[in-house]
């Protein structure tokens, strides 16, 4: 395998400073710098232009996982991990290597004039080093964002399965949001050990929240229900809004067996009267 | 042999399950009760489950098979003390466990076996 010649690597460094200019003015042209700090570009296309002559010099290998190239991944997974983080996407990230490869290109079209196939061979290598490395951006790029979008779904989870205590031996759930299956067992189990906890007799869940209900969220619903009933308390389900009734009702859904009511006050009042508990205005 | 003790309060049975359920456990249990209610004419039993952490189908099955022959025997069962992770176990398993009465815990368990006795 053809490797990038000394000459090539001499050029590089030789040329540093016409490269930085025309990378940087190539980038400005892109729109990759947009909502970045001007200072900032420059230190970090400095930077890596410093990096980039150090791995060539020191080793010369064409593989970007040698560890010559440690230095210069770790400052490319830096470097999109903080535009991730600036809410930049994949290809203005990505860009930031790309925009090199035309200075370089020209600069190699300079020092090889006489020789075609010399200059063939380089810019091929040259051309795989640097579509290897903007490989690698975006795929730690795509980590980045991979990672926030998880943190929030797990915040997203956390927050909305809360359940509260409105009388003595009655808990109320207000779900907020669409139910998929894993929410689903999150509520489930920890309404259930609420129960367990409080020795409540009736839980409330109030789907006032709830967007819409399909054949899933209902059968999640009876689930839900269901175990209730077996650890030996009552449930009613609150918060039915009209379009949802019709959606239970054209769907064919069975929801017998189910206690439901309007709204949560309703079911409040349900829960009292259950309990035995009768409400009256001071005169 | 390992088995369920069968306690008698009055006209009810008490079966309180402490151990791990294994298969014969629970159909020596099916065996001992349904003799035990026949031989005593209960009126009521009451299953306490609140030591059982884990289930399978099959145990599943027994604790609704065993609830269905205390009926059929005219002795009203309520099923008390289940564990979030059984519950939630038997659901997603599909057992929904029709007709079986259940309460929280032994106390409320013994109130809705009296009423129902009453109405019965």
């Amino acid at each position: 395998m053809a490797t990038l010649q000394a000459k090539t690597v001499q050029a590089l460094q030789d040329n540093r400073i016409d490269l930085l200019n025309e990378w940087t003015h190539s980038l400005e042209a892109t729109g990759a710098t947009r909502n970045l700090k001007g200072d900032d570009v420059k230190q970090q296309t400095g930077d890596f232009l410093n990096l980039l002559a150090d791995a060539l010099h020191n080793g010369g290998s064409q593989n970007i996982n040698h560890e010559n190239w440690a230095q210069t991944r770790l400052f490319l997974e830096k470097l999109s991990h903080s535009r991730a983080l600036v809410g930049q996407d994949s290809q203005q990230t990505a860009s930031f290597i790309f925009a090199l490869k035309g200075p370089v290109f020209a600069l190699l079209q300079r020092e090889y004039a006489n020789d075609g196939a010399q200059l063939a061979e380089q810019l091929w290598e040259v051309s795989e080093l640097l579509d290897g490395l903007g490989m690698h951006t975006i795929r730690t790029f795509q980590k980045s964002r991979e990672a926030v979008i998880k943190r929030q779904q797990e915040e997203l989870l956390e927050l909305s399965t809360p359940v509260v205590k409105l009388w003595d031996g009655v808990l109320a759930l207000p779900m907020i949001g669409t139910l998929d299956s894993q929410r689903t067992q999150v509520v489930m189990e920890s309404l259930l050990q609420r129960i367990v906890d409080t020795g409540s007799e009736i839980a409330i869940i109030d789907i006032t929240g709830v967007p819409t209900v399909d054949t899933l969220v209902a059968q999640h619903l009876l689930k839900t229900v269901t175990a209730i009933r077996l650890m030996g308390a009552d449930c009613i389900i609150s918060g039915v809004r009209p379009q949802i009734a019709q959606t239970i009702v054209h769907l064919g859904l069975d929801l017998q067996g189910v206690v439901t009511k309007a709204n949560l006050a309703d079911a409040l009042a349900l829960a009292l009267k259950r309990l035995g508990v009768n409400i009256s205005k001071a005169v | 042999m390992e088995r369920i003790p069968i306690l008698q309060m009055g006209e009810f049975l008490l079966v309180t399950i402490q151990v791990d359920m294994h298969d014969q456990l629970a159909l020596t249990l099916q065996d001992d009760l349904s003799e035990r209610i026949s031989r005593t004419s209960a009126r009521g039993v009451l299953i306490d489950i609140s030591a059982l952490d884990m289930v399978d189908s099959f145990i599943g099955r027994m604790i609704g098979t065993i609830s269905g022959l205390s009926r059929i025997m005219d002795a009203q069962t309520v099923l008390v003390g289940m564990q979030p992770a059984v519950a939630i176990t038997l659901v997603e398993l599909g057992m929904n466990l029709p007709g079986v009465a259940t309460a929280l815990n032994v106390e409320r368990g013994m109130k809705l076996l009296r009423d129902r006795v009453e109405h019965s």
